[in-house]
């Protein structure tokens, strides 16, 4: 089989998983309307399978900071941090991000993927051992492969199989980095933080936390799962994206160890390509600002959250043991999930369809990701819409 | 459950290798994991957590990159065994 023919085999293998042939995948939104809706197609449809979490996609303070950083810098930096993409606005988000996370150093990366990518590869290398959690994502997968360390994983939020691991490993455990999610974007289930930092110092090894999904979403001023926990000092090192609660794209590391500045020189992800924009370091900082002052919009996440998620479990639906902003119903096969997702759509609701074997455990997911700006009205018709269709699709 | 000889572990294995393939193939020492048996990345990474605990050693996932048969597999598990 050459190239293209595996290839061939692997479409081939994708369209058998959709006998309709619905294009789930990478459908085209046509037009944005607000944080909440859009256009798929000729339908006007309620946006709920992004990752807007504090609905910040449209705030007059992002959109003004993006403007001036066009028209002050110019669309882009034409290159990396190492050479000439280092701009004052990259410099100081970063401050700003130590700041956030009252830690000593910060490091900004193109995306929330080379973030991981970043952190991991430079941390780690060939002889040393990274302990990761079954459900990662695959940036953290990546980054791993990327380093050359060796790569175990453990059950996922199993903390009995995670210290059997570590015992395994002797005293390899000082050259070992645990790590874990703030919030698992597959099942929206968060981490047993406090029983990993436990283990981690009885095993003297290292932690890092993705808080890619949990930023703006958990704590008192939204720093994520370590603030939640009041274990924000137990972590060596903090990463996350500016994709979701921020809505900007890029990614960050934050640490009080003084070491994470020697990356920016060993780091591939980080030093191989070009730097954010000016216009997305400009919202980011804006949106960060938003973020940290915004208790408001986090409680009405939380209220929303809450509110699709009890609806969802009383009609039924089998979700995530956690409730919060991402909300997935788990059903029996992939054309079950299918069918509820065109269903949906049907009914003007986007979300996302997830298929063997990008969820844990072989599950067929339809998730959901509430925002703060959708309404008490819209979640109640999600939640109805829903209920009706496990009536007509899964009964 | 325990096994420190080569035979062994090539037992144990196919024995669960029968319980995951979806294929009626003969499970050979050459058998292809993937091309053969039809174990897919997950369920091979799932193996790999089962064999850690059966014979209570590490085995690196990315170890992983020259398995492609059952023997591959054998010989992965029979070298980190021989060295714990």
């Amino acid at each position: 089989m050459n190239l293209l023919e595996k290839l061939d085999a692997a479409a081939a293998a994708r369209i058998a998983m959709l006998p309709t042939g619905v294009g789930a995948f990478g459908i085209p939104i046509e037009e944005v309307y607000s944080a909440t809706e859009a256009r798929i197609g000729d339908r006007r449809v309620l946006l709920l399978g992004t990752n807007n979490y504090l609905g910040l996609t449209f705030a007059p303070e992002c959109l003004e900071a993006a403007h001036e950083a066009i028209d002050e810098e110019g669309t882009g930096t034409t290159g990396s941090r190492m050479a000439n993409g280092s701009y004052f606005g990259h410099r100081a988000l970063e401050k700003e991000f130590a700041a956030f996370y009252q830690c000593s150093s910060g490091m900004v990366f193109t995306t929330g993927y080379q973030a991981n990518l970043g952190t991991i590869s430079g941390l780690v290398g060939q002889g040393d051992t990274v302990l990761i959690d079954g459900d990662s994502h695959a940036s953290i997968y990546d980054g791993c492969i990327l380093s050359g360390a060796d790569i175990i994983r453990f059950k996922h939020n199993d903390m009995a199989d995670l210290e059997k691991r570590l015992r395994r490993l002797g005293n390899r455990t000082e050259t070992t980095l645990i790590i874990a999610e703030g919030i698992y974007s597959m099942l929206g289930d968060q981490a047993p933080l406090a029983e990993i930092v436990e283990l981690k110092k009885k095993y003297g090894c290292f932690l890092l936390l993705d808080e890619a999904h949990s930023l703006g979403v958990l704590g008192e001023t939204g720093q994520g799962l370590v603030e939640k926990t009041g274990l924000l000092k137990e972590v060596d090192f903090i990463t996350g994206t500016f994709s979701k609660s921020l809505c900007s794209i890029g990614g960050y590391c934050v640490s009080n160890h003084p070491q994470l500045e020697q990356l920016r020189f060993v780091s591939h992800p980080y030093i191989f390509t070009a730097s954010p924009s000016p216009a997305t370091i400009a919202s980011t900082r804006a949106a960060l600002e938003l973020l940290r002052n915004g208790t408001e919009l986090r409680d009405q996440l939380w209220k929303n959250s809450l509110q699709l998620y009890t609806q969802l479990e009383e009609t039924g639906y089998k979700l995530g043991p956690d409730p919060g902003p991402v909300i997935s119903a788990m059903v029996e096969s992939p054309q079950q999930a299918l069918a509820l997702w065109q269903g949906l759509l049907d009914h003007d609701i986007y979300v996302n369809l997830i298929l063997p074997p990008a969820a844990p455990e072989g599950k067929s997911l339809v998730r959901c990701s509430v925002n703060a700006a959708h309404t008490t009205e819209q979640m109640k018709y999600v939640g109805d819409t829903f209920a009706k269709l496990k009536q007509e699709i899964l009964n | 459950m325990t096994a420190s000889n080569y035979d062994e572990i090539m037992q144990l294995l196919c024995d669960r290798l029968s319980d995951l393939t979806l294929s009626e193939v003969e499970i050979t020492p050459e058998s292809n994991l993937i091309g053969q048996l039809s174990i897919d990345s997950i369920k091979l990474l799932n193996l790999i957590m089962e064999i850690e605990d059966t014979f209570d050693i590490s085995v690196p996932i990315n170890a992983l990159a020259d398995v492609q048969t059952v023997r591959d597999l054998v010989d992965l598990i029979y070298k980190i065994k021989s060295a714990s």
